[in-house]
């Protein structure tokens, strides 16, 4: 079966009242899934032993027996989580994550583990050790990344909800691009023991559903501290379905104008002014903002992100899990050999440009100034935050673009992150909701938010899906 | 600033990793131009500005330190890419024919 139809709630029902059996619906799942993954490519692991939770409480929890999609870099116990690398092929985690075990708990079932850029890195999922995804819109165009698989397995209605990890955009924009609701939450709302660390202080894990409300369930079960994880915040977490069906009154908005300069494509800036006229005439504030430091935000995401980076993947050695090369002579050998065969070109790449950013001589000029640029941008929004509840604007310059057209030029690759990096670098939530179409592409409506004001971003997102009723639309790559 | 093969050959030894003659113009090619474009970050005056190294709300966390069970050795060992006796296998490191 697919849940192109279907959301949290409608499966809750059925489940309930027994017109639909966990098993059938599990095994349904995974079948479909097989089936499509010969066309998109969204999945790296497919779980065939997949099977619901013992004892399921289907009033208690709204998740018990939905299949969940989990990104290949959050880890599963038992269940083989590469990263989309050759340097994890075979490793098998011997532990979840606190986000696996809160699902767990709440007895969502798991059917597989989702393709993704390799260790995070990428806006496409064509860095992927296992092949690139293609987007259900249109075979031919990338799904964006770094979660694109998650991005793909949701809106191709392979499963109603997937996780997505988000270090500079990597869930808000194959969101977009996939025509679906993505959000990335505050820094500090949800821990990220076991999300295979890529840059520690910009990372956090999200979901990927067709409806804001299904995300709002999915958050409340993950969100919230953790001892494992002394970055994640102890405040209070409310109920996020809470904010759901409510109005727009009142509620200030400040548009960037750098989000809607030129440099954005003509459709799509048309389809996100649409909305922005939709919550105006229902009694939103409009406030035209500026952030002049936008033309800065991707050299000082790619220095603080590839720096954090070099240190973090510092651990793959070949020695006690991952990837070994063979006929090593000695240990430094194993190193060099390991990672040089291990890791593809653009985690290099990063990794490169991570310790020469840190290396002598290079320090100051590019860490330190990149940590002070990043000060600037926070005032920024700060700035913005103190006369506006929300900043919005689009979530991307373009709307998906084909196979194949950005891989060999990095640096037209890393400025598809314009718009989503400053959230990351300010530890803000944000988060995309399908705004419409351009040229047949989904174009997403970015939403950003005071820290830990996740509420807002629900308030606001669920709004315009109630209007635009995107959700209805079927991708136009899945009619066959 | 200048990019050069030399230049890429030491950040590569820092970064434990390698390249052929191929890779190596190549990166040293993609480098520069990443370099170049993070070059425009000293357009900016941070005068006085502190550094963001991290968003985190909370300051030092503190928990007691109690014992608890974790993990089997056996179930770590799993994947150990080569084991001898219980034990992780790695290539000589002290070898007295060789300076390594």
């Amino acid at each position: 079966m697919n849940y192109l139809n279907e959301n949290i709630d409608s499966l809750n029902k059925k489940l309930a009242n027994g017109s639909l059996s966990a098993d059938k619906l599990t095994k349904d799942t995974v079948a479909n899934i097989k089936d499509e993954n010969k066309k998109l490519n969204a999945w790296i692991t497919v779980a065939d032993d997949a099977k619901p939770a013992e004892n399921l409480d289907f009033s208690k929890n709204k998740l018990a027996g939905i299949p969940i999609g989990i990104k290949d870099n959050i880890t599963t116990k038992g269940v083989k989580t590469t990263a989309a690398s050759h340097m994890l092929y075979n490793y098998v985690p011997v532990f979840d994550a606190t986000v696996i075990s809160k699902l767990k708990k709440a007895q969502a079932t798991f059917v597989g583990k989702t393709n993704m850029d390799e260790f995070a890195m990428g806006s496409s999922t064509e860095h992927s050790y296992y092949g690139p995804t293609h987007n259900p819109w249109n075979l031919d165009k990338v799904p964006g990344g770094s979660s694109g698989g998650s991005a793909a397995a949701v809106a191709s209605g392979q499963v109603v909800a997937a996780l997505g990890s988000d270090t500079g955009g990597s869930i808000r924009q194959p969101a977009a691009f996939n025509g679906i609701f993505g959000i990335k939450p505050t820094y500090g709302r949800v821990s990220r023991w076991g999300l295979i660390a890529f840059s520690s202080s910009l990372d956090q894990i999200g979901v990927l559903t067709k409806r804001a409300k299904d995300s709002a369930e999915i958050l409340n079960v993950i969100a919230g501290s953790d001892d494992r994880d002394s970055t994640v915040s102890e405040k209070e977490v409310p109920d996020f379905t809470s904010f759901i069906g409510q109005g727009v009154k009142g509620l200030r908005i400040g548009v960037p104008k750098e989000y809607m300069s030129d440099a954005v494509d003509e459709k799509v800036r048309a389809a996100v002014q649409k909305q922005i006229d939709f919550l105006k005439a229902n009694g939103a504030i409009i406030n035209k903002v500026s952030l002049p430091l936008t033309k800065y935000v991707v050299p000082t995401y790619y220095i603080i992100a590839s720096s954090e980076a070099s240190s973090n993947l510092q651990r793959y050695d070949g020695i006690r899990y991952g990837y070994r090369a063979k006929d090593t002579k000695s240990l430094v050998d194993v190193y060099v050999k390991s990672r040089s065969e291990g890791f593809g070109p653009e985690v290099k790449r990063r990794i490169m440009l991570g310790s020469f950013a840190l290396s002598a001589g290079s320090y100051d000029k590019f860490f330190k100034q990149a940590a002070k640029v990043r000060t600037l941008i926070c005032n920024e929004f700060d700035k913005i935050f103190a006369d506006n509840d929300i900043i919005v604007g689009p979530t991307t310059t373009t709307p998906a673009f084909d196979i194949g057209s950005e891989i060999s030029d990095p640096i037209k690759m890393y400025n598809n992150d314009i718009l989503t990096i400053s959230a990351n670098l300010a530890g803000i939530p944000a988060a995309s909701v399908p705004a419409g179409l351009a040229d047949g592409m989904p174009v997403g409506f970015q939403i950003m938010a005071k820290r830990f004001d996740e509420g807002n971003i629900f308030r606001v997102a669920d709004f315009i899906e109630r209007n635009n009723k995107f959700y209805e639309k079927t991708p136009s790559g899945m009619e066959d | 600033m200048k990019i050069t093969e030399d230049t890429i050959k030491h950040v590569a030894i820092l970064s434990r990793l390698e390249f052929d003659d191929k890779e190596l113009g190549k990166m040293t090619k993609q480098m520069g131009s990443i370099i170049n474009m993070a070059d425009q970050l000293s357009e900016v005056d941070t005068k006085g500005v502190p550094e963001t190294v991290q968003v985190v709300d909370r300051d030092t966390v503190f928990r007691d330190d109690k014992p608890e069970h974790w993990q089997d050795r056996e179930d770590l060992m799993k994947n150990a890419p080569a084991k001898a006796n219980g034990f992780i296998k790695v290539p000589v490191i002290i070898n007295k024919d060789d300076d390594q």
